[in-house]
């Protein structure tokens, strides 16, 4: 009886350590001669460098050195490189790891002190004399395209960054033959990643020996080391950068940072292994964020609520510089349509420089953005039209016999947005009976007469995940009979060990105790992309069931030989290969690896390459689209503001859930982090660019008091995309949270005519709103 | 010259000296002083909990509390909630079952908070155990799966 994995809620071989202390996050790594390094931070939102006096901080007792832009010398001198290169972007602001002469965000590296410790490196920060002169700032985007507006960057042309537009379909007649127009305008912020790790770095340099290594908090281990050799022109061979145990990611860990190259050249100008490690405060300053963009849309239909096309334009804020090229404001594009058949769009984005922190992903990138604009269109109709949302729905989703379904528009890498599978109606159905929505009305009513206002939003999405190009996976049988699984794909809390522990267990007849698995290390596998975008199930999956399946097949070709048997005839169990119907011939995969890495003067079999390894790169040949429906149920006190919410529903499809145990804590984990985006986290900047929201009293996380039940149910729709039918799971939860819950506000508040415009939907807000509806009403 | 004092303090019941300066957090001397790096700093301002410790059985935020203030007392963190023979606390056991880790950064403090908690309450509600960690930030789990973690531990250690 073989033992199957895939499909089974195996505990995470990942948890005993981590529960026990004995995880290994950067903060945890220590060695010799270890010294510790604290930033100066730009005060001010825009300005001029005069000149820096390091003296009274270098001369403080504990203070080894003090660096500033000038100090790193001329071969060090130059801004950092674009990770990802676009023909939109018109203007290619990116930063010096630390600050020349100007400034450009409250946050910015302006100088590093390397100390004893970080206390008193921290105590030396004080002791650093800048003399700045002030610029005017930028901060509203709204703004920041009119003449007269202070430009972010000195010797900036204007504070467009660039535009994009996506265009499909023939959008005159669609607008044309509709029987209405209705437009939209709407605010959306999400605020940062906030992962409870926040970023650090350790650099050891060692010229003649193992070169340069970076231990760094880190989503893209290899697109740091790619970036870093990039920049300091050297062999990325002679380069290590090693992402250990990681305190959540969420996206901004993704990127490239001006510390993670201020930290590997003080570490060699020092000759010294140096660390940094953010504290909170910074975290809020200088970790990337997502925040603003303004919405305007006008939607055409038919009487009966058919959408026949969409059109308007994003102002999309952009922060200061470009780390991370345009992959924000065009994942909030590509989502366009959502989960409907929609025929013509066109839509723009505008992409403004202000002078707060750069922008970068948060967990679904642009997609919740793009979701939650569709979706507020088909809550307008719906509205417009007295046509229950739900229905409205049903009229427009992209039905099974349209898949593959080609949307129109465009992904990133060039290729076609092609929905591959679902049944996007079907999945509604199934969040609408999770959520009683039926007999909705009915609690509605019972609870008005008791004086209470509930409401009830739907939300659908898709969720383009799986991008390429790849990632791999190495399984190799010891000696031992222990199996070592390599892949370049860093964690940051998904559960890579066990899921790809699970496949290759699952095709090479062991036990997932059996395997020794490494990920994130440069130097333990030639390649990798990045944990971003949902990719790694798409991606690592099937390159680590094809290796070992690779792995399974030589083992039992060369067992077929030892056992004089057929290879029909064996199969592995446990790690050992055994001759069905004959349990006393028996070879363990340990012998097997042996016979294949033999001691001197001992042979290889003939026809067999050395060791009892496989290395794969399959993934999926395009992007899997997975899809969600949710149904949020609130409580709002129309006198306080306050929204609770009191059931959220579920339905998902991630194609074939590998761990349907990790797919439930992505999803409820995701879900939750779009609740907080709908109802609590807003970074605000006053109008000079100070950030006001600087710790969790001023910026609120979602609590497990505030948070609700998250009820969830999947369908297992296979992706033809990939050999193991899965689609990624990481942000669906996200993706489609803010609609439902902003929906599901306007419902209860009805008999005041709340429109929301603007999430969060603070308690201000929203009362402001209430006040407003009730004052109409009464006129 | 650093204000230092000389500290005793009993960390999972093994018994340390120490000469530490006097701003020094306790999670700081815990990490870097003992090297129980299983205490992890999330805020440093008291909000996130990651850093919780028990105190004389009290949890406590080891970034809000100095490690002068823990003289003569005994620390219990999250390193030393497992028997010595590497049997897990029925905490441990239940985060395990109930996927209520993923990254793990705050999982150290939901354990200890919750360790006093249920010690205090040994039969709590959803509602009540949602309320003993709501000083306790979990960014990846949505908290569901630490909600049922702690009833489920609950159960087992009433039955204990």
């Amino acid at each position: 009886m073989v033992v199957r994995y895939l499909g089974a809620e195996v505990q995470r071989m990942e948890d005993p350590r981590l529960l026990t202390g004995h995880g290994r996050y950067v903060d945890d790594i220590t060695m010799a001669g270890m010294l510790e390094a604290a930033f100066l931070r730009a005060p001010l939102a825009h300005a001029k460098i005069r000149s820096i006096d390091t003296s009274r901080a270098e001369a403080l007792e504990g203070v080894h050195r003090v660096f500033t832009h000038a100090d790193f010398g001329e071969k060090y001198s130059h801004r950092m490189n674009q990770l990802y290169p676009a023909p939109v972007i018109e203007q290619n602001k990116t930063q010096y790891p630390l600050a020349k002469d100007e400034v450009c965000f409250v946050g910015e590296t302006v100088a590093v002190v390397v100390a004893d410790s970080r206390a008193i490196a921290e105590d030396a920060l004080a002791l650093i004399d800048v003399d700045y002169e002030a610029l005017p700032a930028v901060v509203d985007i709204r703004t920041a395209l009119e003449d007269g507006a202070p430009l972010a960057h000195a010797d900036a042309t204007s504070n467009l960054m660039g535009k994009m537009r996506s265009k499909f379909g023939d959008i005159e007649d669609a607008f044309g033959k509709a029987d209405h127009v209705f437009s939209a305008g709407f605010m959306q912020h999400r605020g940062g990643c906030h992962s409870m790790e926040t970023r650090g770095v350790i650099a050891k340099d060692d010229p003649w020996g193992d070169g340069l290594t970076l231990w760094t908090s880190a989503q893209s281990p290899y697109l740091i080391r790619r970036a870093l050799a990039t920049w300091l022109g050297e062999s990325e061979e002679r380069i290590r950068v090693v992402a250990p145990d990681v305190g959540g990611g969420f996206g901004p860990k993704a990127g490239f940072y001006p510390e993670e190259i201020a930290i590997c050249l003080v570490a060699r100008l020092m000759e010294t292994p140096v660390k940094w490690i953010e504290d909170r405060r910074e975290h809020f300053v200088s970790t990337t964020t997502q925040r603003d963009q303004y919405w305007d849309l006008e939607v055409a239909c038919t009487s009966e609520g058919k959408i026949l096309g969409l059109r308007g334009n994003i102002t999309h804020e952009n922060g200061a510089y470009i780390p991370y090229g345009i992959l924000l404001p065009n994942s909030s594009l590509t989502p366009l349509p959502g989960a409907y058949s929609i025929a013509a769009i066109d839509v723009g984005v505008d992409i403004v420089f202000t002078n707060t922190i750069a922008n970068s992903p948060v967990r679904g990138a642009g997609r919740p953005c793009g979701i939650y604009a569709v979706e507020r269109m088909i809550q307008l109709v719906s509205r417009k039209l007295g046509i229950d949302p739900a229905e409205v729905r049903r009229r427009n989703y992209v039905r099974p016999d349209q898949m593959p379904y080609e949307t129109g528009a465009t992904l990133r890498g060039g290729a076609k947005c092609v929905y591959d599978s679902g049944d996007y109606e079907a999945l509604l159905e199934k969040a609408l009976e999770l959520s009683d929505y039926n007999s909705f009305k009915e609690r509605q009513a019972t609870a008005r007469a008791e004086g209470r206002y509930l409401g009830i939003g739907v939300s659908s999405c898709i969720e383009d995940t799986g991008m390429g190009p790849y990632e791999g996976t190495t399984v190799r049988v010891e000696s031992s009979g222990k199996v070592a699984v390599r892949t370049g794909a860093a964690s940051q809390g998904q559960g890579h060990h066990t899921m790809i522990a699970m496949l290759v267990a699952e095709n090479l007849g062991v036990s997932p105790e059996d395997i020794m698995f490494e990920s994130a290390d440069t130097s333990k596998f030639p390649h990798g992309v990045g944990t971003i975008g949902s990719r790694v199930a798409a991606n690592v999956g099937p390159s680590a069931f094809d290796a070992a399946k690779k792995v399974r097949e030589k083992a039992l070709k060369l067992a077929a030989e030892v056992l004089e048997a057929s290879e029909a005839d064996l199969d592995i169990e446990d790690g050992v290969v055994r001759v069905n119907g004959a349990p006393d011939l028996s070879i363990t995969l340990g012998e097997l690896a042996i016979q294949l890495s033999p001691a001197s003067a001992l042979r290889v079999p003939a026809g067999f390459d050395p060791l009892l390894e496989a290395t794969s790169y399959d993934g999926s040949s395009g992007s899997p689209i997975a899809c969600g429906s949710n149904v949020a149920e609130v409580e709002v006190d129309p006198g306080t503001g306050e929204v609770k919410v009191l059931r959220y529903s579920v339905a998902h499809d991630c194609g074939v859930m590998i761990n349907p145990m990790i797919v439930h804590g992505q999803i409820v984990g995701g879900v939750v982090h779009g609740i907080g985006n709908a109802l609590f986290e807003r970074m605000i900047y006053d109008d000079q660019g100070q950030p006001l929201t600087m710790n969790y009293g001023e910026y609120l996380l979602p609590l497990a008091s505030e948070m609700p039940r998250v009820d969830v149910t999947h369908m297992e729709t296979p992706s033809p995309l990939n050999s193991l039918g899965v689609k990624g799971a990481g942000e669906g939860g996200t993706i489609p949270a803010a609609a439902a819950i902003v929906a599901a506000i306007e419902n209860a508040l009805e008999e005041f005519s709340v429109e929301i415009d603007y999430y969060p939907v603070d308690p201000q807000y929203l009362t402001e709103l209430i006040d407003k509806g009730a004052a109409q009403a009464a006129e | 010259m650093a204000d230092t004092r000389d500290i005793e303090v009993t960390v999972n019941g093994k018994s340390h000296t120490a000469n530490v300066e006097t701003r020094t957090s306790l999670g700081d001397f815990l990490r870097h002083g003992l090297g129980l790096t299983g205490t992890h700093m999330g805020c440093e301002h008291g909000v996130c909990g990651a850093c919780t410790v028990m105190v004389d059985g009290e949890a406590v935020r080891s970034c809000l509390m100095l490690a002068v203030q823990a003289n003569g007392q005994e620390v219990t963190t999250v390193e030393g909630l497992a028997d010595e023979d590497g049997t897990l606390h029925p905490l441990q056991e239940a985060f395990w079952k109930h996927h209520g880790l993923q990254c793990g950064f705050c999982t150290p403090g939901m354990l200890t908070s919750l360790a006093a908690f249920l010690r205090d309450n040994p039969d709590p509600s959803e509602r009540e155990v949602r309320e003993a960690i709501s000083g306790n930030i979990c960014r990846c789990t949505g908290y569901q799966g630490i909600v049922d973690a702690a009833l489920d531990a609950a159960k087992t250690m009433q039955g204990s």
